[in-house]
């Protein structure tokens, strides 16, 4: 199926990236291209064939419910854009 | 003598263990190999410090006659492992400059057996592509060129940097991942042995995520014995990684040198890719004689939904990535957007500056397989058709114990070459990424040199937690190839 730049502007936006107006026609081109060449997966029969989502078959391993960690503020915040008394700083979120 | 950086990785070992030289000889002759070698950008960082101070504590240990199986051994890693207080970047400029807080489950594994680190590899951004001219810190040249061309030529990808590195001799063997084929196609157009083994036998804790149902770390090294050996220590079960497997790691050196009388080979048809080099064609129907004279039974498999496996993952492992790649938001770590004011301007913003042009589209299809109204047609149809080229592995595994086939459908191509059509680079996995789709394990070996002098891999395939079986294989395969070949060091210059 081809996309056009509407679509491609709302996918965008839904993956929280700017893609400037312009490029968006080029992209639109791009992204059709790929889609088309996976749209041949329709030739699959899948009739009655379960989904996979893993390869590994085991149950998700349960542990204690117990803390195992904690009290790492400083080594959370070591790479934060901006820190301030122990928080990340992030612009206004309610105005 | 030879040279310390020419040994291999048993061999250097073996020279530590009996004193013929120290770690610190060891190290510092792979540091001075690395400083010279620049022109390759393999390295996005030299840790000489880190090094050199590793390997005197591995002397010392050498010295009180204790140590590892790794003890003083110089590796490279690649970026995507997250390194304790050492730059990890994925390739990307999202990260910025961040530095983990935390060790990779598989390098401290190395770390505990006593392995020395050099740096940190270059790659495709978040490991998306199949040439490293994604990476943000610019394309890996690879060490080898056409006769008689200086035309620049690609290590492959995503793990461009790692078979580089190690073709090149800057370290003695690398960590790398493979999501798609990211460990074996490098190892292929590098002349050197990728294993990427069963989904779950390597911890995924610490390594940046691209997709997780499909990623999965492994070495490349020289020999078939040095990725067994390092394979050997960088798995094991991990509780912090929910998909690792609780089985005990095999001592998969062990399995090098095994006689692989009687053992059924299959060679499935789907693989003869159209417009497929006869050179490629002919080193297959070599490996085959090559089996066939140590004694293997080689018979015809059909893996019917082969064709399949590329839009399968296209659609998967996009998926997985604009979910997991979504943590990417400014707030927490890594680069955030100067000028943006709102928090939608701050997220869209830095995605934006931060992200390279091929990641950004594979977040956008992901985006798009998964939205509403798109789910069913796309991701659901993946996920079973999946479940189709899986099975075929199984029916094939029914009648045989391991499979052979090309690595990958060319030889090294040159920077550039395939960077229009996005559809044209994805084809440099079509015989690696069912592997990945199947989580099962993957060797690539170096089985000869096209007429232009370039190496070429061979691909073997073996069944869920038989890497055993595949050593054995590819050792007698690397006996009777006797690939000695190694590239010119025309990248050599004394470091500015």
């Amino acid at each position: 199926m081809a996309i056009d730049a509407a679509t491609v502007k709302k996918v965008a936006s839904l993956a929280r990236i700017r893609e400037p107006e312009d490029r968006l026609e080029a992209l639109a081109a791009e992204l059709s291209g790929i889609l088309q060449w996976i749209e041949q997966l329709a030739e699959v029969n899948t009739d009655g064939v379960e989904p996979m989502t893993s390869v590994v078959d085991a149950k998700l391993p349960l542990r204690e419910d117990v803390v195992t960690d904690g009290g790492d503020v400083a080594r959370i915040l070591a790479n934060a854009p901006k820190s301030v008394g122990g928080f990340f700083v992030v612009p206004k979120v309610v105005e | 003598m030879t040279e310390l950086t020419d040994l291999t990785l048993k061999a250097a070992v073996d020279g530590l263990r009996a004193k013929a030289f120290s770690s610190t000889e060891l190290t510092g002759a792979f540091v001075g190999a690395i400083e010279k070698a620049r022109a390759l950008n393999a390295y996005v960082l030299e840790a000489p410090q880190t090094a050199l101070a590793m390997a005197a504590a591995s002397d010392a240990r050498i010295a009180a006659g204790e140590g590892g199986p790794l003890e003083g051994v110089p590796l490279g890693i690649k970026d995507l492992f997250c390194t304790e207080g050492v730059r990890t970047t994925a390739g990307s400029k999202i990260l910025g400059n961040f530095k983990p807080t935390y060790e990779s489950t598989v390098t401290a594994n190395l770390w505990r057996d006593g392995a020395v680190m050099l740096g940190k590899l270059n790659m495709d951004e978040f490991a998306m592509g199949s040439s490293n001219e994604s990476s943000a810190f610019g394309p890996v040249t690879n060490p080898w060129r056409s006769r008689g061309s200086n035309q620049a030529l690609t290590p492959g990808g995503s793990s461009g940097g790692s078979a580089a590195a190690v073709a090149a001799r800057l370290c003695l063997g690398a960590t790398a991942t493979d999501t798609g084929g990211s460990i074996r196609q490098p190892a292929a157009f590098t002349g050197t042995v990728g294993i990427k083994p069963t989904y779950g036998r390597c911890s995924r804790w610490g390594i940046v995520a691209f997709a997780s149902s499909l990623d999965q770390a492994g070495p490349i090294a020289r020999t078939v014995e040095d990725a067994a050996l390092l394979l050997t220590s960088m798995c094991g079960h991990d509780p912090k990684d929910s998909t690792s497997l609780n089985v005990e790691t095999p001592d998969f050196a062990s399995f090098v040198g095994r006689s692989v009388k009687g053992l059924r080979v299959g060679v499935p048809r789907e693989y003869r890719a159209d417009g497929m080099p006869a050179e490629i064609d002919s080193l297959w129907e070599q490996g085959v004689a090559w089996l066939k004279d140590a004694g293997c039974e080689v018979v015809e498999v059909s893996l019917p939904h082969t064709k399949y496996a590329l839009p399968a993952y296209y659609i998967i492992a996009p998926a997985e990535a604009s979910s997991n790649l979504a943590r990417y938001d400014g707030m927490r770590y890594g680069l955030r957007a100067e000028d943006a004011r709102s928090l939608v301007d701050v997220y869209e913003q830095t995605r934006a500056e931060g992200f390279g042009a091929e990641v950004k589209r594979r977040i956008l299809i992901g985006t798009y397989v998964l939205s509403a109204g798109y789910y069913d047609a796309y991701y659901l149809k993946a996920q079973k058709v999946r479940r189709r080229i899986t099975d075929d592995f199984v029916q094939a595994f029914e009648r045989v114990d391991a499979l052979l086939t090309p690595t990958a459908p060319s030889a090294a191509f040159g920077l550039g070459e395939n960077a229009t059509d996005p559809v044209a680079m994805y084809l440099n996995d079509i015989f690696t990424v069912t592997v990945n789709l199947a989580g099962l394990p993957g060797l690539s070996l170096p089985a000869g040199l096209d007429a232009a002098g370039l190496p070429l891999g061979l691909q073997l395939i073996g069944r869920p937690l038989d890497e055993g079986t595949l050593f054995s294989l590819a050792g007698a395969l690397e006996r009777a190839a006797g690939f000695e070949a190694r590239p010119t060091a025309w990248w050599s210059a004394e470091p500015r």
